[in-house]
């Protein structure tokens, strides 16, 4: 068959992993608006500062490329180079999503607050879990790709990209059901 | 294998035996009302068509293990049949017709009996607790539990709620099954067609004493509804002496913290409403009989009827007890 | 189109002969063993959920019965369905795809070998974490019902197999069952989906030289769609479990109505998974029926591509029918309606497959082995359980039957008659393949009868006190509801039954160690797994075949065509050497997930969660960097 088995296993666990963002997401939009008290939505949510987060997440998923380019080319300081932009830009996202957090619930939003709070830290922390996972998987695969422990290092690097992107993709779905339909 | 063949017809034969006899008052074939006649219909209709599948499926496969049987002296493989497109086509499509025949009236009966209520329905706010029914009948200001009276052939349509856990309403030969979920209001819409009293059960496992949690539908004449909503709206008569003792001691003991005994001071809605409980036939929702041994067994140890019980044993004396009994029994 | 069969990435560790004692089976990748541990716990907990349904019915036995109180029955009747659906019937199909999916497609090995260990050890932790409650309870007995570790006084889950909320929610289940109910299916569920990632890649990339998508066993077929379904399915349960765990431990809203919440979500997540968890248990016994009847026909699965074709629209399906499972609560006639024409839909392709077993036993020269007698019982059964299912696919005729014993007589047809009697006919139709003996033969045929009887005279007679208005999930009943006599004989039918899987299991370890000698391939079966020696050696086969047939083996032995063949020359083989570092990394995960039921009763818990997490990343990170990955 065509595929890797690594690769084919990445895939598959993707596919579980839509249905499990899926789901999260599902119970989210289900629960949109029938909060009971606030904070609502609009009273925290500030755009210009999870646009820039957003636009961080997808700049590391360049980096990611770029690192799987160089990966398969055997070029290995230059994917060393691009994994680390692309775990910096992993961590960056990671604390724009510490500050969102601690905002919001310095405005009175928890997890007990509200449907919306309930909700919104689930599914947002769940996805800032998998950015962690991510960039331990990076570190990881820098680490042993120095070490030279890895057979293929090209395959390894683009399968652990995949994740990557998927996790990205997974952002654009909530940035645009969570944040952007605020302000439609 | 012969021996083991006729056994297998045994349980049959016992099933059937144990089928005769015995009447069953929750049976859902027997029904007595337009709601669950129409379901029986349907019923009727896929139980002919599986029966008959039933007979062709498993007489099929056994006459054809009976035929096919290896004799142990064959010298050629049997013929390496991979298939018949035709037959495949035929057990395709067939089922399709006789799914139709089900889907029809199916899907016709789900739009009919969820349609709203017509306006002159009697109206039931059904409430499902931990473990027992309220049954409060918002127009005629009547409250009551466990005992759900509604007048012979009118329409009757119950709203049912839920602030705690799941539970389901269940009359199986006139209302069918609709769960009481925390939140929602469910409906349920039906003509009873038959005088008497049909037994009903919760139907979704609600915790320690699901199994114990019952309740009746009384189908009364329209006189007689009239007459049992006028006695239920009336305050309770709690004006000879032997009463205000009993009231007394029912107050004193802590009942009033969650019993609502109208024409008295007692008015919380924690528990079920005793303004007539002595008018009903059961106790301890539906499961033991109204009479004086059972109300003191029942308030002396309530951890003991229902397991988990929400009402709360207060280590009442004998006297208190034979003091609450005796006042309860005058609450008709 | 396949890659070799070998492990890739693998350096060459050559032939290793099979090593004993407990540390060879802790430390074992080899999926012949992983299948042997997951088939003798699956054996285990089904003798215990069968004891508690043996108890369930004893109880049920005459009306207002108090040989265990309320709160143990519901306890017990929780574990019996939780038990034998994730501990009994799911690991007993695993040890079949374990043992034998490798071997049917030609392979040395799943392509995951440590992955593989990993989930049995998962499992296996999963399960305890179930179970340990019932060696806990006794003790916690007599604690202060208002001190701090009040919690601990109801241990054994008690919200049904089902955990509807919000009874499982803190305000109306304050205990640990819950939270250990929650701990133990969150575990058996990441245990599943890891099992599952392993096996989909085996099947699409391991497969023979000349395997065919068409060429693939039936049985291989049916585990593919299952292990799809599982992956699927599972996250839907996760997440609704981890919601169940916010509003327990952190105080969230997500099933209480007070707050907005709605009770129906769990509903709906649960039976997202919970639909296709019907058909992970269902179709791995249909795989195994469409590899027996034909064997012992001496015909080929007649229509297979019809019957593969079958399973994949079952398996579709599957996630377009939950809320039939709802249709009492209330989501209004739109709803009921097309979930009520989706669930009819399901009985086409079942019927297809019932339709083309009965012509494949047409025209064959049937063998009545005790294999053979628990397919066809399968047919007949499962048949009976489909039947029954058509009725509550109409919403009104549910809101009769819905949680009432027809809804109890419809399943165990359908996972008793159906699954259990396909895993039966697995057993004795592979016990040859994996210990080199026979199953005792005349005992089978003994077994086989006790068991159909018992069967039958539990669970027939549970139609007509269905139908009668006895609900479920009740754990007493009054005299004069007419429910007593068909009580009493399905009492008598359960321990009929519990008799004749006693005997299965007498037989089945006296044939272990007494059976008669098979020889590679006993039954003339079609399939690859009957190339390889009885037990198979620790490598499978020596030389890859390569497969030109949907029949391989029965081509090669009757014609007409060559069915396969075997490489000249020698082959290398690729081993993978035994790790302790899948057992590591299961305890870390699993140590991880219980330390959130911990955290009810103290932040100490806290240590337990890292002490997981460290444990589950040093396995992992060293597993792949362990040489033979």
């Amino acid at each position: 068959m065509g595929l890797d088995n690594y690769k084919l296993a990445m895939w598959t666990f993707l596919g579980s992993e839509c249905f499990f963002f899926g789901s999260l997401i599902g119970t989210y939009m289900s629960y949109r608006g029938k909060s009971l008290n606030g904070p609502y939505p609009l009273d925290v949510f500030d755009p210009a500062v999870t646009s820039i987060s957003t636009f961080d997440l997808l700049a590391s998923s360049l980096f990611m490329v770029l690192a799987v380019h160089y990966a398969k080319l055997g070029d290995i300081n230059k994917m060393l180079g691009w994994i680390g932009a692309t775990i910096v830009g992993g961590l960056i996202f990671l604390g724009f999503q510490y500050y969102e957090f601690s905002h919001f619930v310095h405005e009175g939003l928890t997890l007990k607050s509200n449907l919306f709070g309930a909700t919104f830290y689930v599914l947002t922390g769940f996805h800032g879990t998998h950015v962690a996972v991510g960039v331990l998987l990076l570190a990881s695969l820098g680490w042993a790709a120095k070490r030279g422990h890895l057979a293929n290092v090209g395959e390894t690097t683009e399968v652990i990209g995949l994740y990557w992107h998927f996790v990205d993709v997974v952002w654009i779905v909530i940035f645009t059901l969570v944040y952007l339909l605020e302000y439609t | 294998m012969k021996p083991t063949r006729a056994l297998l017809l045994l349980p049959l034969l016992m099933v059937f035996l144990a089928a005769c006899g015995g009447d069953h008052p929750m049976s859902t074939l027997d029904a007595h009302s337009d709601l669950t006649r129409s379901i029986n219909v349907i019923y009727g209709r896929i139980f002919w068509w599986t029966l008959l599948l039933f007979i062709l499926v498993q007489g099929g496969l056994i006459y054809t293990v009976m035929r096919f049987r290896a004799t142990g002296k064959e010298t050629t493989n049997p013929e390496q049949v991979h298939g018949n497109i035709r037959l495949e086509l035929t057990w395709t499509i067939l089922p399709v017709f006789i799914l139709l025949h089900i889907a029809i009236p199916t899907v016709s009966t789900i739009f009919e009996s969820q349609a709203p209520a017509s306006d002159d329905a009697v109206t039931v706010n059904a409430l499902g607790k931990q473990w027992w029914f309220s049954f409060e009948y918002p127009e005629l200001g009547v409250v009551t539990a466990n005992e759900m009276h509604v007048p012979l052939g009118q329409e009757v349509a119950i709203r049912l709620q839920s602030d705690n856990v799941l539970h389901s309403f269940w009359v199986p030969q006139l209302t069918a099954k609709r769960d009481m979920v925390p939140g929602r209001v469910n409906h349920i819409k039906f003509k009873a067609e038959k005088l008497g009293e049909f037994l009903g059960q919760c139907a979704e496992y609600c915790g320690d004493s699901h199994a114990l949690m019952k309740f009746r539908i009384v189908v009364d004449t329209p006189e007689d509804f009239a007459k049992w909503v006028e006695a239920q709206k009336a305050p309770a008569d709690t004006v000879a002496d032997a009463s205000k003792a009993g009231f007394d001691a029912f107050q004193s003991a802590g009942c009033v913290a969650c019993h609502a005994i109208r024409g008295t001071t007692a008015a919380s809605i924690i528990g079920p409403d005793l303004t007539h409980v002595g008018s009903r036939t059961m106790i301890a929702s539906g499961i033991l009989e109204n009479n004086a041994a059972n109300i003191k067994k029942w308030i002396m140890d309530p951890g003991e009827v229902k397991p988990g019980s929400k009402m709360i044993d207060l280590n009442l004396t004998s006297e208190q007890a034979d003091s609450i009994t005796a006042y309860i029994q005058t609450l008709k | 189109m396949a890659t070799p069969a070998a492990v890739p990435h693998t350096p060459a560790v050559g032939h290793s002969a099979s090593p004993s004692g407990l540390w060879s089976w802790l430390t074992t990748v080899d999926h012949k063993r992983i299948g042997i541990l997951y088939g003798l716990s699956a054996l285990a907990f089904f003798v215990l959920g069968g004891v508690e349904g043996l108890i369930l019915r004893s109880q049920l036995a005459v009306p207002n019965n108090d040989l265990v109180s309320a709160p143990l029955y519901n306890a017990l009747f929780t574990m019996h369905g939780t038990t034998m659906i994730f501990l009994g019937v799911m690991p007993f199909s695993a040890a079949f795809f374990n043992y034998m999916l490798p071997l049917q497609i030609g392979a040395r090995d799943v392509v995951f070998p440590r992955l593989n260990a990993f989930s049995y050890w998962l499992f296996l932790f999963g399960a305890l974490v179930l179970n340990v409650p019932f060696l806990i309870q006794p003790f916690t007995q007599g604690i202060d019902p208002s001190s701090a570790l009040a919690p601990l006084t109801r241990v054994i889950p008690d919200g049904g197999w089902f955990g509807y909320a919000p009874l499982t929610t803190k305000e109306f289940s304050p205990y640990l069952s819950i939270d250990f109910w929650v701990a133990g299916l969150q575990i058996l569920g990441i245990a599943s989906m890891a099992a599952g990632f392993n096996f989909i890649v085996t099947i699409l990339n391991m497969r023979a030289p000349g395997m065919t998508f068409l060429r693939m066993p039936v049985f291989t077929w049916m585990t593919l769609v299952v292990q799809f379904l599982v992956v699927l399915s599972f996250p839907c349960i996760t997440v609704a479990l981890v919601l169940l765990l916010m509003d327990r431990l952190f105080g969230t809203h997500f099933y209480i109505s007070s707050a907005g919440g709605d009770p129906l979500l769990w509903q709906h997540l649960f039976w997202l998974f919970g639909h296709p968890e019907v058909y992970i248990l269902i179709l791995p016994a249909m795989g195994i029926v469409s590899e027996v009847l034909p064997t012992f026909s001496r015909k080929p699965l007649f229509g297979a591509p019809f019957v593969i074709f079958s399973g994949i629209t079952i398996g579709l399906l599957g996630f377009g029918v939950w809320a039939h499972h709802m249709f009492t609560t209330g989501l209004g006639a739109a709803a009921d309606a097309a979930f009520s024409v989706t669930t009819m839909l399901i009985a086409i392709p079942t019927g297809v497959k019932i339709f083309n077993w009965i012509f494949t036993v047409w025209g064959g020269q049937i063998r009545l082995t005790t294999a053979m007698l628990f397919s066809l019982g399968f047919v007949g059964m499962f048949t009976m359980g489909g039947l029954s299912g058509i009725m509550h696919s109409s919403p009104p005729v549910d809101l009769q039957q819905q949680d009432s014993y027809f809804v109890v007589a419809h399943f165990h047809y359908v996972l008793f008659g159906g699954a259990i009697f396909g895993l039966f006919s697995g057993i004795y139709y592979w016990f040859p393949k994996m210990s080199g003996r026979f199953l005792d033969e005349g005992m089978g045929k003994i077994v086989f009868g006790t068991v159909m009887l018992g069967f039958n005279l539990t669970f027939f007679p549970m139609h007509f006190v269905g139908a009668w208005g006895m609900p479920r999930r009740i754990y007493t009943y009054d005299e004069g509801m007419g429910w007593e006599q068909i009580n009493l004989l399905e009492t008598v039918g359960a321990f009929i039954l519990a008799f004749g899987v006693l005997l299965f299991i007498i037989s089945f370890f006296r044939s272990m160690k007494n059976g008669l000698p098979a020889g590679d391939n006993p039954w003339d079966a079609s399939s690859l797994e009957w190339i390889t020696t009885s037990p198979p050696a620790v490598h499978n086969f020596d030389k890859t075949p390569t497969v030109y047939s949907d029949r391989p083996v029965w081509e090669k032995n009757h014609g007409p065509g060559p069915g396969y063949s075997l490489p000249e020359g020698d082959e290398h083989i690729h081993l993978p050497p035994p790790s302790i570092k899948p057992l590591i990394g299961a305890v870390g995960v699993g140590l991880f997930l219980t330390s959130f039921v911990l955290l009810n009763l103290t932040n100490l818990a806290l240590a337990v969660t890292a002490l997981g997490l460290a444990l589950t990343f040093y396995s992992f990170y060293t597993w792949f960097l362990e040489p033979g990955h």
